[in-house]
């Protein structure tokens, strides 16, 4: 077994008061595998459950059944001690650098708190966080200011050290990139390229943007109603789509550029009229 | 949170390392915080200095005394009916109402706290246990189980005032439960808990830091209630009667009021000044947490027209422009547009700064900047919905070449509903929940039409824009439709005025790119058929390359370049534009470096 990451037929449905009350499933049988160092893009709409699988692995959210291991071993259902000691092999970076980032703790702070959770003195815990903000390309005195003080793409590089600081081996990113702006986007983009190159990281990469996906992933996953519709190479997947699914996906995508806009835009519209007729 | 905070790239460390110090600071410029602080040092200081001031112990009674007037040798307040000096009975009292008010808050907030984060954070079975034997603890009558529970304090009041306490516990608690239920879903405390905290220091880190604001304006709130219930148990007798306190003093003087009413006076003066200072300082607190911003004044001038432009006789005839006239294609021109925000410390801070934009009849233009350029501020000034202390000059801001700037609300009401209407980003939050679609639709009709006709007209309107069951959604409420459906209708609802203008601010942001096509299909098919001009606000090039004509490129408050939409994706002439076009993801890049690692080093490693 060379897989990181192994999730078999995972299954989650969230808890619905009442008695009798079928609680739907966000998840029915996922079954997924991470290689180290490997970017996997996983891709779909909203409610489509890949944020909801995202929180399983870290363990946020629990499983109603199948299992997650991780580097061999079952991480499905841990305890609490065991689960904060993965802390060391599994990180997120989450959507909103806004919310993710706690108001009332300066830079510095933030970033020393996983490395003192996980036992490091506080002399030590500084100079990694100064190695960390250089990582991420901040200058030093970022350490003492407060997150408002700093844009969203700023934010978002702290929330990338902030996962860097205990070395893992997986981070999940939770579209990482969706609220920044274009420019912001690229350069983001090209830090976690770059982390992943100098530190065999492995990323699940979440997002909705398939130009994006296709620009940071090795392998792509489409995600739909909490199943997973196709897994394959990221050119495969984005450019020769095997499922109608990812097909409508694609053409929806609009593209910078007039002309060959209004051709996908022909394209969509057929491949819709087409889906209508098969449903028909 | 606010997104104008986005590009506060730099902004000087100094400001913001002193938070809490900077809501002190703030606290001692308002006068009303100054002043029920310097009340409440007065008291406290008054009550440490008994032993100077009096002249007698509290309880020392003599018979030439009975009934002091005030100013007596040796007795400067006088003396009650037994003969007991009142200036030293009222010193005491003041620290009996202290150490009165210091227990019942500190039991209350220390009890309701604890109970209040661990029931928020945890959830489940643990908040529904503590959450009912909370409210069983809040039906108990207080005041009642106090006094039946005499036998047992012995008349302590430290002891009674320690029981009220755990009986106003329940108000603090469900104040941090449900402030914690809101924190407790922000993704810092998800990180934290992925970061491997215990749930101790997330508690006291993540979570009590945040919500200590509305605990601490608790506190004043909180004692000023155990000192009025001290002294009324004091003023019914209850306690120890050699400790001297306001509602014992109060108590004997109501026995003594028909001979002498002034001595009634002092303890209920003081007591007042006590508890008053008390609650006015919390308010004051509050207020010094509050966005400082909410002080700035509004200036009455804030919308000035310059004297080029025809506010002589702003809409004075309507139908000029309305009907007829077709040889104008000009729409919308913004010339030279200026938009401020006066700041706390009397400076202005520019959001647009002379930016010129002009739409023609049926011309859909895209209005593209990254986050904190000002181009919804852009919109938003030719909405006329900025808010009010806002300051918009322009050197001409006209619609159909009628005048739009510096009309009162009721002109610019007409505007909005005839020949200008907006799509905004978010369809849920435009949408009132507790009303149905329909009758929110229907509203802006029914002045003119009959309800049925009204009815109608909107129901067509939603089969137009694409909805399938439209006399169903009709009577939907705005959470039993999709995000994709609710701006459906909100765009039926624009264009239901048959508009000149649609001005779209991020109107398919917020949704799947799936829903996000079929929107941009919707509105390119009514642009044509209705031939709007529409202003397209965002940020998406995609969105501009499937339905703009031209496009304007905004940065830092200016419009940096304006062109063919064709030119501006193949030959960008500002060097800023370049930048963005250049940021535009390639379609054709694909990462093609295998997965970095091989799998014996990354062993090796660990």
């Amino acid at each position: 077994m060379n897989n990181l990451l192994e999730i078999r037929d995972l299954r989650l449905s969230y808890e619905v008061r009442g008695i009798r009350r079928k609680a739907p499933e966000v998840l029915r049988g996922v079954s997924l595998d991470i290689a180290p160092g490997e970017t996997l893009g996983l891709v779909g709409e909203s409610g489509s459950g890949k944020t909801t699988l995202g929180r399983a692995i870290l363990g946020l959210a629990e499983p109603t059944g199948g299992t997650i291991s991780f580097d061999g071993r079952d991480i499905t259902r841990l305890g609490v001690k065991p689960r904060r000691a993965l802390a060391r092999d599994i990180q997120v970076v989450f959507q909103d650098p806004y919310s993710s980032l706690n108001p009332a703790l300066q830079i510095a702070d933030i970033l020393a708190e996983p490395l003192i959770a996980q036992g490091a003195a506080h002399g030590d815990s500084r100079r990694d966080v100064m190695t960390l903000l250089d990582q991420v390309g901040l200058p030093a005195d970022a350490a003492d200011r407060y997150p408002r003080e700093f844009s969203g793409g700023q934010r978002q590089r702290v929330a990338i050290a902030r996962a860097l600081a205990l070395k893992p081996r997986l981070i999940v990113c939770d579209e990482p990139v969706s609220a920044l702006d274009l420019t912001t986007q690229a350069r983001v983009l090209d830090l976690l390229v770059d982390i992943q190159r100098d530190t065999g990281v492995a990323y699940l990469f979440i997002t909705h943007d398939l130009q994006v996906v296709r620009h940071i992933s090795h392998r792509v996953a489409v995600m739909y109603k909490g199943e997973l519709v196709e897994v394959g190479s990221a050119d495969d997947v984005t450019t020769r789509p095997a499922h109608d699914y990812t097909r409508s996906l694609m053409l929806a995508a609009p593209t910078a550029d007039p002309d060959r806009q209004r051709e996908r835009r022909a394209l969509r519209q057929r491949h819709r009229e087409r889906m209508g007729a098969a449903e028909r | 949170m606010t997104s104008q905070t986005t590009d506060a790239t730099a902004a000087p460390a100094a400001r913001a390392t002193k938070k809490r110090a900077g809501a002190v600071r703030r606290l001692l410029r308002n006068p009303l915080g100054v002043g029920s602080l310097a009340v409440l040092a007065a008291v406290i200081i008054l009550g440490q200095l008994g032993a100077v001031l009096a002249q007698h112990d509290p309880n020392f009674s003599s018979l030439d005394a009975i009934n002091l007037p005030v100013g007596s040798p040796d007795y400067p307040l006088g003396a009650d009916q037994y003969g007991r000096d009142i200036l030293a009975r009222l010193i005491a009292s003041i620290n009996v109402s202290l150490i009165s008010g210091a227990i019942g808050a500190g039991v209350a907030v220390v009890v309701g706290t604890s109970f209040g984060l661990l029931a928020g954070y945890r959830g489940k079975r643990t908040d529904a246990v503590a959450s009912w034997s909370f409210n069983l603890l809040m039906t108990f009558p207080a005041l009642v189980l106090v006094i039946v529970l005499y036998p047992v304090t012995g008349g302590s009041y430290q002891v009674m005032m320690a029981i009220f306490g755990l009986f106003l516990a329940p108000g603090t608690f469900r104040l941090v439960r449900n402030m914690v239920v809101g924190v407790r879903a922000e993704l810092y405390v998800d990180a934290a808990r992925v970061a491997g905290l215990p749930t101790r220091r997330i508690l006291t880190r993540h979570i009590l830091a945040v919500v200590r604001g509305p605990i601490i304006i608790s506190v004043a709130f909180l004692a000023s209630q155990a000192i009025g219930i001290q002294s009324g148990l004091a003023f019914l007798g209850l306690g120890d009667i050699n400790v001297p306190s306001f509602g014992m003093m109060t108590g004997d003087a109501f026995a003594n009021i028909y001979l002498h009413p002034d001595q009634l006076v002092w303890p209920s003066a003081l007591m007042a000044l006590l508890i008053g200072s008390i609650i006015l300082l919390g308010n004051a607190y509050r207020d010094a947490l509050a966005a400082p911003q909410s002080t700035v004044k509004r200036d009455k001038d804030a919308r000035r027209a310059p004297a080029s432009t025809q506010v002589g006789h702003p809409g004075a005839d309507s139908d000029s422009s309305r009907s007829g006239d077709g040889v104008r294609t000009n729409l919308l021109t913004v010339r030279n547009l200026r938009v401020r925000y006066p700041q706390t410390d009397g400076s202005e801070k520019a959001v647009v700064d002379g930016a010129s934009l002009r739409i023609d009849m049926g011309e859909v233009v895209g209005l593209v900047g990254e986050s904190g350029s000002g181009k919804t501020q852009t919109a938003f000034s030719i909405l006329g919905l900025l808010p009010r202390e806002a300051r918009v000059e322009a050197d001409e801001l006209t619609l159909a070449g009628e005048p739009i700037l510096g009309l009162s609300p009721k002109e610019m009401r007409r505007f909005r509903g005839g020949a200008l209407a907006y799509i905004p980003q978010e369809p849920m939050s435009n949408l009132d929940p507790s009303f149905t679609v329909g009758s929110q639709l229907i509203e802006g009709l029914r002045g003119s039409m009959s309800k049925r006709e009204a009815k109608e007209l909107v129901v067509g309107l939603l089969d137009r824009v694409g909805i399938r069951d439209a006399a169903r959604v009709y009577g939907s409420y705005p959470h039993q439709i999709s995000g994709g459906m609710a701006q459906r209708v909100l765009i039926a609802g624009a264009v239901a005025s048959r508009p000149k203008l649609l001005i779209a601010d991020e109107p398919t942001t917020a949704l799947d790119v799936t829903v996000q096509a079929e929107i941009l299909d919707l509105l390119r098919d009514l642009q044509g058929e209705f031939g709007m001009g529409v202003l397209m606000v965002t940020h998406n090039f995609g969105v501009v390359a499937d339905l703009c004509d031209r496009v304007a490129v905004m940065r830092l408050g200016e419009i940096v370049e304006t062109g063919d939409v064709r030119t501006i994706f193949r030959e960008p002439s500002h060097p800023y534009t370049q930048e963005l076009v250049g940021a535009i993801l390639d379609e054709e890049t694909l990462r093609t470096d295998p997965p970095p690692v091989a799998r014996e080093r990354l062993e090796g490693n660990r």
